[in-house]
């Protein structure tokens, strides 16, 4: 196409990313009012017709402003079920974001993701351990089981990536390793137990979903998602010098492998608590990093909180439409996301492949 | 590239082992760049010319033996300080990194400004000019892994330049270059006030612009001093194995020319 005129053509501007600074104050600004927006109205949506007038009057009304409280069945739908749900998706959108941000730079890996590091594999062994099993009882030892398989996972991560674990390669490569042991284990507590409700569930919480919602799950996930995110953020320009590997960080002013360690714990730690809070959602950690890219650049300064605005809002919609798109059916989200994610993981790939 | 302070750094180095997992890989190699001067690292694959400029960056311990900036130990200066004093062109640039050539350019200004800083008007100022120096004007917004191999070695140099370094360590930092930006490059290394320490391949250019040559040969220093003391024919086949013609030329420097081996050599070329 055009070939012989290509040569004489001056060199056309390959414009493809935004530059660095700029436009991020505006940016974080609009994407914090969409995300008060998108929860306000989240909690509105659902079987029980509600108003954004509704919602803040129960809001008002727990926490102590003299107003009129709803109805106790729908306060208790606003403040008992929705509320808690939307929040803690929101956290956990946010969070798997962040982490898969921090680790596509730590392992300058365009492909990682915050189950890279076994996390995912090993929460759901945990869980179905549990449930299978029949350790413990109720949604807490749920979770807690979860934690402890991630924090297994990682552990062995580490363990197998051995002293090399300085090597971007050595560490994904370890995670792969380990996440299929785990998946294996799990598929055989899975099929030792013949019960077909276990089953049922364990299903649904390997897709990923947010139907276990509490105020206490939400509080958690919210410190550790909050603390992590600070010290991901603190670390935000040793994140920049990783682009070209640990001597030019180093050489930039940082200590790489201390800042690397950090890090690496740091992401296990929350992925872990949300993954135990949700199962294992896929696809947001992976394409929510690569679009939020698109949006302000590559500075980590500005592309962290991007991330988890982004995420939040991406992870409040998709599971408002999981639970209202096939209602009174539920879709486990981690479903949608994958619906969702893939094809804008691929519109994000062919813009990171034009010159 | 204007700094506040004009003169460069003393390096030195003394006596310095190092090795990788009981592999010996640097003997008692010692070196010395006086501030301002322009030291060539030289030696055949493999002779330990990348270890010693990591180790000369401080980016990793010496076994034996110590590096010196300015009369201090390099292990005893925080990273941070040292970022700000030393900067260091790498040899493998990565071209697969998603960041615009201005984000690439920025990161020199990480040393400089506090940690969790927004980029300054004057930061963003600095870059567009190193860029303009070198040559790439318009280049800020241009995608890092859609530029040429030349290109991205530029910016790099450029991105090290904005460090405001006192010592500037460069790791064959031709070897993607046109001989104009070669040329460029090592006049404006050899005029400039900073301290250079440059690890090169082409024994001729090295010969026209370094002050001083330091030839490594199997982890060791098998000679030290200008290229004129340097580079014999004797001491150049010793090392590469190759057959040198040393002339001096009008202004006291050596002009190094190899010629074909006199051998025929297995492959293509060997008929003709």
């Amino acid at each position: 196409m055009g070939g012989s005129a290509a040569v004489a053509d001056p060199p056309r501007p390959r414009i493809a990313l935004r530059p660095a600074g700029g436009v991020t104050g505006p940016v974080l600004a609009v994407g914090l009012a969409l995300l008060a927006l998108s929860a306000a109205a989240a909690v509105t949506i659902g079987t029980a017709d509600l108003s954004i007038a509704d919602v803040a009057r129960t809001v008002g009304a727990h926490l102590g402003v003299p107003v009129r409280p709803l109805p106790r069945l729908a306060d208790s739908i606003v403040w008992d079920l929705r509320m808690p749900r939307v929040l803690l998706a929101g956290l956990v959108g946010g969070g798997l974001a962040l982490c898969g941000a921090v680790l596509q730079a730590l392992t300058r890996n365009p492909l990682a993701d915050p189950f890279l590091l076994g996390i995912s594999s090993g929460a759901s062994t945990g869980a179905v351990a549990v449930l299978v099993l029949g350790l413990g009882v109720g949604s807490v030892s749920l979770s807690t089981g979860a934690f402890l398989g991630s924090a297994a996972a990682f552990g062995a991560v580490l363990l197998f990536a051995g002293r090399q674990w300085t090597q971007p390669s050595r560490i994904v490569l370890a995670g792969v390793a380990v996440s299929q042991l785990f998946s294996a284990v799990t598929s055989l507590i899975v099929v030792s137990d013949a019960s077909v409700q276990n089953t049922r569930s364990v299903t649904f919480w390997l897709l990923g979903s947010l139907t276990a919602a509490s105020w206490p799950a939400v509080a958690l996930a919210a410190v550790v998602t909050g603390a992590g995110f600070l010290v991901c953020w603190w670390c935000a320009p040793a994140l920049d010098a990783f682009a070209f590997g640990v001597d030019t960080a180093e050489s930039l002013g940082f200590a790489a492998a201390r800042t690397r360690l950090v890090l690496f714990g740091t992401t296990a730690l929350v992925a872990a608590v949300l993954v135990a809070a949700s199962g294992a959602i896929g696809f947001v950690g992976l394409t929510i990093p690569h679009a939020a890219r698109l949006l302000v650049g590559a500075q980590h300064r500005i592309l962290l909180p991007t991330c988890v605005v982004t995420g939040a809002v991406f992870l409040i919609w998709a599971d408002t439409a999981a639970r209202t798109v096939f209602a009174p059916q539920e879709l486990p989200v981690g479903v949608l996301t994958a619906l969702i994610g893939v094809p804008v993981f691929a519109l994000v790939m062919r813009h990171r492949s034009r010159p | 590239m204007t700094r506040p302070d004009d003169s460069g750094a003393d390096l030195v180095a003394g006596e310095v082992d190092w090795g990788v997992r009981g592999v010996r890989i640097l003997s008692e190699v010692a070196l010395r760049a006086v501030p301002g001067s322009t030291v060539g690292l030289l030696g055949p694959n493999g002779s330990g010319k990348s270890s010693l400029l990591r180790l000369l960056a401080g980016l990793g311990r010496p076994d034996a033996g110590l590096v010196l900036l300015d009369g201090e130990p390099l292990v005893d200066v925080p990273r941070r300080r040292l970022a700000r004093r030393i900067a260091v062109v790498h040899q493998q640039v990565s071209p697969d990194v998603d960041m615009s050539t201005m984000d690439v350019l920025l990161l020199g200004r990480i040393p400089h400004r506090p940690r969790l800083a927004a980029t300054s008007a004057t930061d963003l100022d600095l870059a567009r000019r190193a860029l303009a120096d070198a040559g790439l004007a318009g280049f800020e917004r241009r995608r890092w892994s859609g530029l040429s191999g030349g290109e991205r070695q530029r910016v790099d140099i450029a991105r090290a330049l904005l460090q405001e370094p006192d010592l500037l360590l460069l790791d064959e930092p031709t070897n993607h270059l046109d001989v104009r930006h070669q040329l460029e490059l090592l006049h404006f290394l050899a005029g400039s006030p900073m301290t250079v320490v440059v690890t090169l391949h082409d024994v001729d250019l090295a010969a026209q612009y370094c002050d001083q040559i330091v030839l490594l040969h199997d982890g060791r220093v098998a000679a030290a001093g200008t290229p004129a003391e340097v580079f014999t024919p004797e001491r150049l086949l010793a090392v590469y194995r190759a057959d040198a013609e040393v002339s001096i030329g009008s202004d006291g420097r050596p002009r190094v020319r190899f010629r074909r081996p006199r051998t025929p050599a297995a492959g293509p070329e060997a008929g003709d």
